[in-house]
């Protein structure tokens, strides 16, 4: 039914019917908001999107887009999705989730479709809480948060996604924060184009719960490191502070007007080996420190869905179209005669 | 060399057992392939360690793989075997107790080393002692009579012995005289790559062959004529092969592809292996990170057009249970097979058990029927995934296909359908195309025939909506805490599951006249069933039996045929699920017989049980 002549889309066209329902005041609102804007700048027809979501805050997400969308069960959208890019390659699937669903419950899947490099973008709204069930601490909150499930404080240590990406070696590692309009826009546009795994963590605040967890790292505050790659790392209130490799192969915060700006690590965001994203992204553990947002890391890697097309292409090609009838004969049979 | 003479037999079971090492699987499969080449019914039974390599000698390291071959049409892999090839001492002690007096044993007398015999926990020689007096054993040193026969080769002393599986193969060979050239054949072509090995194993096969001849130790030879098979081709078939089949069919039967999900357990890996070989149909099989994983992409291949499946066992099952209720609430076709093994937990990997179907039937949070096919025969599990995909994409469902470790690897003679002959299931998949409300697209409007929803996917333009596992709006399928709507949904989803009821054909009964008792049966019952009843009728026993195929629904006129019979036995290998499900649904007091030893049921055991319910009615 899409007409040549039809009048380009628009962000309207992709918000659905469906009354949003999260708290006000809370960042998905933003969000939302943002991946609706770059929709028609991403030239693919609204019937070839999907957004695939498990349980959560986040995860009604995909009620709110007027695109074929699948809110599943916890956890379990990577691997859902997975099924859907992987034979569909002409559709562009997105997956949206939060740190419970993706770090927590639905962690082995997240891991396994970034180092399968499945063709996914995948969304991950860090909140550092669940807000669904109100308020339990959650794999990313800070060790000692005290929720109502840890009176006395949470003991474990918690993740930091971007780490975890990494380690997974995602061949598309970013992070962004909720408002940062523009910042958010391009990420998504570049994770959007991404061949294979495009992993971005959004830093989401709950307003409910968790209201203010990433005051430290906002736009113009002091901590936040803003990557470009091919850019000397600069940060701080002034761009006084950099961050420079050292020789004992650790990175370290210096002061530019020490080291010179000749002194700072260039980023590298196409670099093969994901060692030096990830002690960018071990700068801080969590986002009290030092914090760099942007594009972490992006490479070319064979896709898994691509991959799988092509065997199936290719055992065509060699041994031709399968024959039922030759499959059930099989190779050893004989006849009764009546 | 004086010929010697030939006795007739009727039927004859053998079983093959050794080492885990010592090739009795591949031994027990190519007398197989002969003798169903040659015309007999077969069928086997091949029992392995869940270990893969127990230590060698070990009592948990013995294999074993029984056959049954006969000039009539047979139901099971026999009870007792009529001769026993025991490769050393651990394996003749774990099967000895399953013989009948006077059964023969032949025995790798090489074996029977003290180490061997320690490791066997015998503390004096069985050959030389009473123990086996009952039996007609014969001693017969494989090993140094094969290392002999490959005097002349190259090969090491341990190569050399390692071909007395194939040594072993030529005695029997000769014993039931089964043709020698096939199995030459066979193994020239298996060692295309190492032809000095291929002639090796020639030699020692020839040369087992003919120390039957020549040996005293054998007064006559055996032969079991072709059995009276309903014409056709015919090919051996295991039924984990034949249900992989089943799902290519059923993908060439509804014009969709195929794509399988699936994490290796057993005893369901090898239905994963096949497909994955099957590439050049169309075939897209994935190994995910996990059994959550294998079913939750199948059901996003379900939702992108695919016809799609999982394979596994009961604890995969267990793990997939959650995705499958999520299948159940965004109704999209989803076949999941359980190949079924014995439980609980890891229980008997490698053992057969009819255990999972109260799990199938109920094994999920909230109302979430899920139709069951099951399969009673290795090549039955072709048609159960036909048939479990044709009410899959015709009412938009998750479906169980019932298979176990006994069909699974199992094999009979399987007589090759004529790819004509399996329905056209296009019409039954209709991808939505069109608004179908007003102008607008409604993904919960049903078709009032069948209850099915529209099955619309993505890439289709205009047809944009969102599915999920929150109760849904009756029709729109917007998100809906209404406790009406709530309420009217499950009924729905429970009148769809129940109106596949009628499309099942109605049960039929093989039926006596004058019988008061029926036996009913499920799944790989069915052989150990049918042997035992024509047993019990030849006996004089008036005695009706039936099968089911479709455990949800049950076939329509299941409550008036357990009404019509004064007594209902339900023999399974579980203890007593169908039989439960038949008290709840029709409050008849059907009786059971159920044991669990991870073996399937002999015909003796049923006999016995019919006879005691035969005498209950008198
Ligand atoms: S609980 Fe928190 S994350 Fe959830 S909707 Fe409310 S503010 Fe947003």
């Amino acid at each position: 039914m899409t007409d040549t002549a039809a009048p380009p889309l628009r962000k309207k066209d992709f918000s659905s019917d469906q009354e949003v329902r999260w708290c006000p005041g809370c960042g998905d609102y933003a969000i939302l908001a943002n991946v609706q804007g770059i929709m028609p700048s991403l030239g693919i027809a609204r019937e070839n999107l999907v957004f695939v979501s498990g349980i959560g805050c986040a995860a009604r997400f995909p009620y709110y887009m007027e695109t074929y969308g699948f809110h599943s069960i916890h956890g379990r959208a990577p691997a859902i999705a997975t099924g859907i890019s992987a034979t569909r390659p002409d559709l562009k699937v997105f997956v949206v989730t939060g740190d419970g669903d993706a770090l927590s419950i639905g962690g082995n899947h997240l891991i396994h479709a970034m180092r399968r490099n499945a063709n996914l973008t995948i969304l991950l709204f860090n909140n550092q809480i669940y807000g669904l069930t109100k308020g339990q601490y959650s794999p990313t909150s800070e060790l000692g948060k005290i929720t109502k499930s840890t009176p006395m404080g949470s003991l474990d240590y918690p993740f930091n996604p971007v780490s975890v990406a990494l380690g997974a070696e995602a061949t598309f590692v970013a992070r962004s924060i909720d408002n940062e309009r523009e910042h958010l826009t391009d990420m998504l546009t570049r994770a959007a184009a991404h061949e294979g795994t495009a992993f971005i963590e959004i830093y989401q605040n709950c307003n409910i719960f968790n209201d203010g967890a990433f005051d430290a790292v906002r736009k113009n505050r002091p901590q936040q490191i803003r990557l470009e790659h091919g850019q000397p790392i600069r940060f701080g209130a002034d761009h006084e502070f950099g961050v420079a490799l050292k020789r004992t192969g650790q990175l370290e915060i210096v002061d530019v007007a020490s080291v010179g700006e000749d002194g700072l690590l260039v980023h590298d965001a196409h670099r093969a080996d994901p060692g030096l994203a990830f002690m960018l992204s071990r700068l801080s553990h969590t986002p009290e420190g030092p914090t760099p947002i942007g594009l972490f890391r992006q490479i070319e890697r064979p896709v898994y869905g691509t991959g799988l097309n092509r065997q199936v292409d290719a055992a065509i090609a060699r041994r031709g179209r399968g024959e039922l009838a030759d499959l059930l004969a099989g190779s050893d049979s004989w006849v009764v005669a009546g | 060399m004086t010929s010697k003479t030939v006795q007739q037999r009727g039927t004859v079971t053998i079983r093959f057992a050794g080492d885990s090492g010592d090739g009795m699987q591949l031994t027990g499969n190519r007398f197989t392939s002969v003798s169903a080449v040659l015309g007999n019914d077969v069928a086997t039974l091949p029992d392995f360690p869940a270990e893969i390599r127990a230590p060698a000698g070990s009592l948990p390291g013995v294999s074993g793989f029984q056959l049954h071959f006969a000039d009539h049409d047979i139901l099971t892999p026999g009870d007792a075997p009529d001769v026993l090839v025991a490769m050393n001492p651990a394996a003749l002690k774990t099967n000895v107790e399953d013989l009948d007096p006077g059964a023969t044993i032949i025995v790798n007398s090489d074996a029977f080393s003290p180490g061997n015999l320690r490791k066997a926990r015998y503390d004096t020689n069985p050959l030389e002692d009473a123990t086996l007096d009952a039996f007609n054993v014969i001693s017969v040193p494989l090993s140094t009579l094969t290392v002999g026969a490959l005097d002349d080769t190259d090969l090491g002393k341990k190569e050399k012995e390692r071909a007395k599986n194939m040594f072993a193969l030529g005695l029997m060979s000769w014993m039931f005289s089964r043709p020698t050239e096939p199995t030459i054949e066979w193994v020239r072509t298996k060692f295309a790559s190492q032809p000095e090995l291929a002639e090796a194993n020639i030699t020692a096969f020839t040369a087992g062959f003919a120390f039957g001849e020549t040996t005293e130790l054998f007064a006559h030879s055996y032969e079991v004529k072709p059995a009276e098979l309903p014409p056709g081709r015919y090919r051996q078939i295991t039924g984990n092969a034949a249900i992989a089949y089943g799902l290519v069919a059923a993908a060439e039967c509804t014009g969709l592809p195929l794509f399988l999900g699936g994490y290796p357990i057993t005893p369901a890996s090898d239905v994963l292996h096949e497909l994955a070989r099957l590439k050049h149909f169309g075939v897209r099989t994935f190994q995910a990170e996990d059994e959550i994983a294998g079913v939750g992409a199948a059901l996003g291949a379900a939702f992108a057009g695919n016809l799609a499946a999982t394979v596994t066992s009961g604890p995969g099952v267990a793990l997939k249970a959650e995705t499958i209720g999520l299948a159940v609430s965004v109704e999209l076709p989803l076949l999941i097979l359980n190949i079924q093994r014995g439980g609980p937990s890891t229980g008997l990997p490698t053992k057969t058990e009819q255990s999972d179907l109260l799990q199938a039937m109920y094994g999920r949070n909230g109302e979430a029927p899920v139709p069951i096919v099951a399969a009673s025969t290795p090549g039955d599990c072709f048609d159960a995934a036909i048939e479990a995909a044709r009410i899959a994409v015709t009412y938009r469902t998750p479906v169980f296909v019932l298979s176990d470790g006994y069909l699974a690897n199992g094999a009979e003679p399987w007589r090759i359908p004529a790819v004509d002959d399996l329905p056209d299931l296009r019409s039954a998949v209709r991808f939505a195309t069109e608004p179908n409300h007003d102008g607008e697209f409604w993904p919960f409007q049903r078709d009032p025939e069948t209850l099915a929803r529209p099955w619309a996917t993505p890439g289709t333009a205009g047809l944009e909506h969102r599915i999920g596992g929150l109760e849904k709006a009756d029709g729109t399928g917007n998100i809906s805490y209404d406790p009406d709507n709530h309420h009217r949904m499950t009924e729905l989803r429970a009148a769809k599951i129940a109106r596949i009821a009628e499309t099942i054909p109605p049960l039929a009964v093989d039926h006596v006249e004058g019988a008061r008792l029926l036996v009913l049966g499920w799944g790989s019952t069915y052989g150990p069933i049918r042997a035992a009843v024509r047993r019990a009728r030849a006996d004089g026993g008036l005695v009706a039996t039936a099968h089911l195929r479709h455990l949800n629904p049950f076939p329509s006129n299941l409550g008036d045929v357990l009404r019509s019979y004064d007594r209902v036995l339900v023999p399974e290998m579980n203890a007593g699920q169908l039989r439960r499900l038949l008290r709840a649904d029709f409050l008849v007091d059907v009786h059971g017989y159920h044991r669990v030893s991870g073996l399937p049921f002999t015909t003796a055991e049923l006999v016995d049980a019919i006879s005691h319910e035969l005498k209950g009615l008198s």
